[in-house]
C-alpha cells in the first residue's frame, strides 16, 4: 500500500525565526500591519510503501528525525494518508 | 527589597557555578545573602567566559604597548592600531567553539555576528574577515557534516552581511573529532577621534536598547539551578541561538550613523550575559551607576524571568547610552533602519569612590541591586592561578631521532609529492573559499593576486580615500604547539609575522585566540601557560602587542581528550605604499628559484612524518627566533629593493611544497635540486623554521646576489621556473596539470 | 546603437550631466562597491533610499547586489515592493534606462521588468569566483559595442543565480536579441563545465524586449578598479554610460 505524507516542519516556537522577522517587515511596509507572529517553514510531500498505515508513519517519522528536520531547531508535524 | 522566592543557597551556587569561596565573597560584597537574580548575575560575570578568571593573571604578562596602540588589550570591545593618516584599525579574533559543535551552521554564523558587532561598536567599518577553523578526522561522516555546516554558517551569515572573508586557516586532526574550533576574525577601519567607547557617565542619560528582541537564548546553567528555587520557567529553552545577519547589516548601518552624530556616550554589544554584562562592564568603566526597567526590554516571549532578561545571549543586541535630549534623533535613525530602540532605564550617580551600583526592577519591584564594579574583569571578578605540570608525553616526544624514520628515494617522491598535495591539511581550500564571498567592498588586492597574507585596501563607505592597505593572517600549526607549546606558539607568532612579510606588508599587532582543553587539569594548563609564554616573548621580538582577545577553555571531550593546544593568532600587518605588494606566484619561465634560510635535517612534527611515515611523537620542528628575525629583515629589503618576483614562506609540506605551490599560482612548473648535505626527505619535506622561497628574474639576478651576498643571511640557488613539469635532481616527480589537479579538487571530491 | 564613443578621460560632462542613482534597500551590501565604480568615470551618483519616492533625476538607475531583507522567502521578493520601485517601475516604463546586477537581478526578475526567474544554483551552494562572459546581443547597448569575440572576466557572487525562463520565453529571447551574456570558459566557449550555477542554456544576463532594462548575475562593478588586478568590469560600465547619453 502506498500512503501519502504530508509533513510541515517549522522552526521551534522558542527559536527566532529572522525570516519570519523580515517577510513581517516587508508585510508591514506593504502598510499590513495587522499581520504578526510571521513563521516561515518547510512542507514537504512524500510517498512511501508500507502494510499499514502505523509503519508508514513510523517510516516517515524517522525520516524527520534522522534528515528531513533538524531537531535542535526544529518541529515536525505529520498528516498521512493513502496515495 | 522585595524577595518573592526564598534565598538560594551554597549548594545552588555550586549548581550556577559559583564556588564556596566565590559565594561567601558575594555576601561580602553584598553585605547580605544574595536572592536567586543576583547570584545568577555573579555566577555569569564570574564564569570563564566573562572575567577570563582562570587565565587573566597570564593574559597580563603578553606584550601591550607600542607607539601605534590606541587601546590597550581588553579596554574596549577590541583592539586597536593607529595606522597613520588619522585612521586606526579595529580588529579581533573570538572562537564560537561550543555551539559549532552543537549546530555548526548557526554556530559558526552567530560567531561570525558576535565578532562583527566587537568591531562596529567602536565606530570601526568592518572591512575583511578571516576565520581559523580545525576539524577531526575528515573521513568521518560526522567531520563532514561539521566542515559543511561550519562553512555554511560562515558563508551565509558573513555573505549577507557584506564583508569579505579574505582568508583562514583550516586543519584537520582526530584530536578535534568532538570538539571542532571556529575562530571568527574581523578588521574595521575609524577615524581617529571618532571611536565609540564601551562606557556609561552622566547622570539622567538615557540607557538604549536596540536591534532584536530579547529571547531565553543561551541560559541554561541558571535555568537549571533555578528549578531549585521556583518554577519561574516553564518554556521550553532554545537549545541553539539563531543569527540574522540582515538585522546584523541594519544594525552596522543604524550603529555608525548614531555614533556618527557625536551624542553616543557609549555602546557596547550584547554577546556573552547580554544586559548584565554591558550594562555592569559600562557602568564600572564610566564610574557611574544605572537603574534599569527589565519591563521595557522588548521579549521574544511573555513573562520571562529577571534573570533570563538579564542572562539571555539572544544574538544582534546593542546597549547604548546617549546624552539627554537627543533621544528623537536616535530614534529617529533606528526608525529609518526598522529597527527597534528601547529606553530601558538610566544612568545614575556613584558615590565619591566610582562605584556605582546597578538597580534592576521587574513588575514594578527592584529584583537585583548590584556594585558593577564588583562584576567585572579588573573590579571584584576573582583571579585565580591554576597549577600546572609538564604532561608525560612530551619528554617522550623529544626522544625522536629522525634517524629511527627511513629517508624517502628518488622513487619514492611522486608518491610522496601526491600524498603532500593531495591532503586535506594542505591541499587547496577552494571548495571552503569558493563559498565566501571574498570579493564585495572592491577593497581584495588577494583575488588577482594570491599571496601569504591577505591584502585589503582600506575602503569603505565613510572611510577617507587612502592608499594604505592592511594585511592580515590568521595562523597556528597546533601539531607544533602540541609537541612543545613555548616553541608552537613562538612559530605561530613567526609564520604570521613571515606570511605579512612575504606579501610586503609590515606587522603590527596580534590578536590571539587561545583554545584549550579543561584548565582544572594541571597538564592542559602547563599547555596554557607555556604557550602564552612562548606567544609573549615573540610577540616581544617582533613588535607585535597583543591588542586582546578570546580564551576559549573546555575543548575537551570525555572520549577524546583535550584538543591540541591551539593559540590562534590572527597578525595585523600594514602596506604604505602599493608598490611594496608581493605575490607568491611564479612569473617568468627561467626566473631562477632561491631559499633564502638554512635547510636543516629535520622533519620533526611534519606533515610527512605525521601523515606520511605516520609517526606521531615527535617534538616541535627547528626554529630559531634570531634566524627568524633575520630572514624577515632580508625578505623586506628584497621586496622594497624590488629584487625578487615572488616570495613564499616554507610552511605545512615543507619546501617540495611551498614550490610547488608558487608554481600553480603561477600556472608553471620548476625543476630544482637537493642538498647532498641534507637527507632529501627533511630537504624536501621537513617544516623548519624561517625559511622562504623567492623567485627572481635574469634582470634582478645580479643586484640579488650583489645584496644577499652581503646580508647575513644564508640562501642558496635551488632551481629555475619551467613551463610545466616539477622535476628534482633531473626527474620528473609529478606533471604540474596532475599536480594541480589533485591540488584543487582534493578536498571537494572528500565533500562531494 | 552607439552613435560614436567617448573617449572618456577628456568628455566633458558638465555639457551633458549624467546622473546614476544607485538605490539601497535594507540589506543591499554592494551599493557603495556601484556607487564607487561609476564615481571612478567621473559621474554624479546619488544613494537612492528604498523608502523614498524620489529618483533625483537620474538618468540611469543602478539596483546594486546584496541580500536585500536578509534574501528571506525569495531573492528580491519583498524589496520588489519597496515604495521607490514605484519610481524605479515608471522610470523603465518611460524608457529610461535601468540595470540590476546580482540581487538587483533578482528585483528585477521578481518585478517582472526583465523575463525570467533566477532559482537556486544547481550545486545548492553560494559560490563566489571569477568566472568569464560573452557578450551576445548585437542590438542592446549594453552589449553592442563589447567585442563579441573575448572572454571578460568578471565575479561572481551569489547562491541563487540559476537563470530559467519556459520554452516559450526562452525563445521569444532568443528571436528578439534579449540575451546580454553568456557562461564561458577562458576561450570564450559556452560550456556546461563554464557553467557557474546551472543557468539555461548558460545565460548569465538579459535585457527587456524594448532594450532599457539590463539584467546580470556577474558583478561588473567589482572588475573596475586596477589596483585589484581586473578591469574588464569597465568595458561594460562604459557601454552602460554610452548607452544612457546616446
Amino acid at each position: 500500500m502506498t500512503y501519502l505524507a504530508e509533513i510541515d516542519i517549522m522552526p521551534q516556537k522558542e527559536i527566532l525565526d529572522p525570516q519570519g522577522k523580515a517577510v513581517k517587515l516587508g508585510l508591514h511596509n506593504l502598510n499590513m500591519d495587522s499581520i504578526d507572529n510571521v513563521r516561515i517553514g518547510k512542507h514537504i510531500r512524500l510517498e512511501v510503501d508500507a502494510a499499514s498505515e502505523d509503519e508508514a508513519r513510523a517510516t516517515v517519522d524517522a525520516a524527520c528525525r534522522q534528515l528531513l528536520a533538524n531537531l535542535i531547531m526544529e518541529e515536525y508535524s505529520i498528516t498521512m494518508k493513502t496515495a | 527589597m522585595e524577595l518573592l522566592d526564598p534565598l538560594p543557597t551554597v549548594e545552588t551556587a555550586r549548581k550556577l557555578g559559583v564556588l564556596p569561596d566565590e559565594f561567601d565573597r558575594i555576601v561580602t560584597i553584598l553585605g547580605r545573602q544574595p536572592n536567586f537574580t543576583e547570584l545568577s548575575i555573579f555566577s555569569v560575570m564570574w564564569s570563564e567566559h566573562c572575567s577570563y578568571k582562570n587565565s587573566i593573571i597570564w593574559l597580563k604578562t603578553l606584550p601591550r604597548d607600542s607607539d601605534r596602540m590606541l587601546a590597550k588589550a581588553g579596554e574596549e570591545n577590541a583592539g586597536l592600531v593607529d595606522i597613520g593618516d588619522g585612521l586606526a584599525c579595529s580588529f579581533k579574533i573570538e572562537s564560537h567553539n561550543h555551539p559549532s559543535a552543537l549546530e555548526p551552521y548557526q554556530g559558526a554564523a552567530t560567531g561570525v555576528g558576535g565578532i562583527n558587532r566587537d568591531i562596529f561598536t567602536m565606530g570601526a567599518r568592518p572591512i575583511a574577515q578571516l576565520n581559523s577553523l580545525r576539524f577531526g578526522d575528515l573521513s568521518l561522516p560526522k567531520t563532514r557534516r561539521l566542515l559543511r555546516g561550519v562553512t555554511k554558517g560562515i558563508g551565509d551569515y558573513g555573505n549577507a552581511f557584506g564583508i569579505p572573508t579574505v582568508g583562514g586557516e583550516i586543519y584537520f586532526d582526530e584530536c578535534y573529532n568532538t570538539n571542532p574550533l571556529v575562530n571568527a576574525f574581523s578588521a574595521g577601519i575609524v577615524e581617529i577621534g571618532k571611536v565609540a567607547k564601551a562606557t556609561s557617565y552622566g547622570v539622567g542619560n538615557p540607557v538604549f536598547i536596540v536591534g532584536s528582541a530579547t529571547g531565553k537564548d543561551g541560559i541554561h546553567g541558571a535555568t537549571f539551578a533555578s528549578e531549585d528555587i521556583s518554577a519561574a520557567s516553564t518554556d521550553k529553552l532554545p537549545a541553539v541561538q539563531v543569527g540574522d545577519p540582515f538585522m546584523e547589516k541594519l544594525l552596522l548601518e543604524a550603529t555608525l550613523e548614531i555614533i556618527a552624530t557625536g551624542y553616543v556616550i557609549g555602546i557596547q554589544d550584547m554577546g556573552a550575559a547580554g544586559i548584565i554584562c554591558s550594562t555592569s562592564e559600562m557602568s564600572a568603566k564610566g564610574e557611574h551607576g544605572m537603574v534599569i526597567d527589565l519591563d521595557k526590554v522588548p521579549t521574544r516571549q511573555p513573562n520571562m524571568a529577571p534573570f533570563e532578561i538579564l542572562l539571555s545571549e539572544s544574538q544582534e543586541r546593542m546597549l547604548v547610552v546617549i546624552e539627554k535630549g537627543k533621544e528623537g534623533i536616535i530614534q529617529g535613525i533606528f526608525d529609518k533602519w526598522d529597527l527597534h530602540c528601547a529606553q530601558i532605564g538610566e544612568v545614575t550617580a556613584a558615590p565619591a569612590d566610582g562605584m556605582g551600583r546597578l538597580h534592576f526592577y521587574r513588575y514594578g519591584q527592584l529584583v537585583a541591586d548590584v556594585p558593577a564594579h564588583d562584576l567585572v574583569l579588573g573590579g571584584g571578578a576573582p583571579q585565580y592561578r591554576r597549577d600546572y605540570k609538564e604532561p608525560a608525553y612530551i619528554k617522550e616526544f623529544a626522544k625522536f631521532r629522525i634517524n629511527t624514520v627511513p629517508d624517502v628515494t628518488p622513487a619514492d617522491l611522486g608518491d610522496v609529492a601526491r600524498h603532500l598535495l593531495s591532503h586535506p591539511n594542505i591541499c587547496s581550500r577552494r571548495w571552503v573559499y569558493e563559498q565566501y564571498d571574498s570579493m564585495v567592498g572592491t577593497a581584495n588586492r588577494s583575488t588577482n593576486a594570491p599571496s601569504d597574507a591577505a591584502v585589503v585596501r582600506v575602503k569603505g563607505a565613510g572611510i577617507p580615500k587612502t592608499d594604505k592597505s592592511i594585511v592580515i593572517t590568521v595562523d597556528c600549526n597546533s601539531r607544533y604547539v602540541n609537541a612543545n607549546p613555548f616553541t608552537g606558539a613562538q612559530i605561530a607568532v613567526a609564520e604570521a609575522a613571515r606570511n605579512i612579510v612575504c606579501t610586503g606588508g609590515e606587522p603590527l599587532a596580534v590578536t590571539n585566540n587561545l583554545n584549550f582543553g579543561n584548565p582544572y587539569v594541571p597538564e592542559v594548563y602547563w599547555h596554557f601557560v607555556e604557550a602564552v609564554k612562548g606567544m609573549g616573548e615573540a610577540c616581544a621580538r617582533f613588535a607585535t602587542p597583543v591588542t586582546g582577545g578570546n580564551v576559549s577553555f573546555y575543548n575537551q571531550s570525555s572520549d577524546d581528550g583535550p584538543v591540541f593546544p591551539t593559540p590562534t593568532i590572527g597578525m595585523l600587518g600594514l602596506m604604505e605604499n602599493p608598490d611594496n605588494r608581493m605575490t607568491l606566484n611564479f612569473q617568468n619561465e627561467g626566473d631562477t628559484i632561491y631559499l633564502i634560510g638554512s635547510p636543516q635535517n629535520d622533519v620533526a612534527s611534519s606533515e610527512y612524518l605525521y601523515s606520511y611515515r605516520k609517526v606521531k611523537a615527535s617534538p616541535a620542528p627547528a626554529f630559531d627566533m634570531e634566524q627568524e628575525l633575520a630572514v624577515q629583515t632580508i625578505v623586506k629589503q628584497l621586496i622594497t629593493k624590488k629584487l625578487i618576483r615572488s616570495a613564499h614562506d616554507i610552511s605545512d609540506g615543507g619546501l617540495f611544497v611551498a614550490v610547488a605551490e608558487s608554481a600553480m599560482a603561477g600556472g608553471r612548473g620548476f625543476a630544482i635540486n637537493t642538498d647532498g648535505e641534507y637527507r632529501r626527505d627533511a630537504y624536501l619535506f621537513g617544516e623548519s623554521q624561517s625559511r622562504v622561497i623567492v623567485s627572481v628574474s635574469a634582470e634582478q639576478q645580479a643586484g640579488f646576489e650583489q645584496f644577499m651576498q652581503k646580508a647575513h643571511v644564508s640562501y642558496s640557488q635551488i632551481g629555475s621556473v619551467t613551463a610545466s613539469d616539477y622535476v628534482v635532481d633531473g626527474q620528473v616527480v609529478i606533471a604540474s596539470d596532475t599536480a594541480t589537479s589533485l591540488y584543487n579538487n582534493a578536498l571537494g571530491e572528500i565533500m562531494a | 546603437m552607439t552613435l560614436y564613443t567617448y573617449d572618456f578621460s577628456t568628455y566633458d560632462y558638465y555639457l551633458c550631466p549624467m546622473k546614476v542613482g544607485v538605490v539601497v534597500f535594507p540589506g543591499s551590501n554592494c551599493d557603495q562597491d556601484a556607487v564607487d565604480a561609476f564615481e571612478s568615470f567621473d559621474l554624479s551618483v546619488v544613494k537612492l533610499w528604498h523608502k523614498d519616492h524620489d529618483l533625483q533625476g537620474c538618468d540611469l538607475v543602478v539596483l546594486p547586489g546584496g541580500f536585500s531583507y536578509g534574501d528571506y522567502l525569495r531573492t528580491g521578493a519583498v524589496a520588489r515592493f519597496s515604495p521607490i520601485m514605484t519610481e524605479v517601475i515608471a522610470h523603465a516604463n518611460r524608457g529610461g534606462y535601468l540595470m540590476g546586477i546580482c540581487n538587483g537581478f533578482q528585483i528585477l526578475a521578481e518585478a517582472q521588468l526583465v523575463p525570467g526567474v533566477l532559482l537556486r544554483n544547481t550545486s545548492q551552494q553560494y559560490v563566489c569566483k571569477n568566472i568569464y562572459l560573452k557578450p551576445q546581443s548585437t542590438s542592446a547597448l549594453l552589449t553592442a559595442g563589447l567585442d563579441h569575440d573575448r572572454a571578460y572576466k568578471i565575479p561572481i557572487a551569489h547562491g541563487d543565480g540559476c537563470y530559467f525562463a519556459n520554452n516559450e520565453a526562452l525563445a521569444r529571447l532568443n528571436d528578439n536579441d534579449q540575451v546580454l551574456f553568456r557562461y564561458c570558459d577562458e576561450a570564450g566557449n559556452s560550456t556546461d563545465a563554464a557553467n557557474p550555477n546551472g543557468s539555461l542554456d548558460n545565460i548569465a544576463g538579459v535585457c527587456n524586449d524594448r532594450r532599457n532594462v539590463f539584467g546580470m548575475m556577474p558583478h561588473p562593478e567589482r572588475a573596475a578598479d586596477a589596483a585589484l588586478g581586473n578591469t574588464d568590469g569597465r568595458y561594460i560600465l562604459e557601454q552602460l554610460l554610452t548607452a544612457v547619453l546616446a
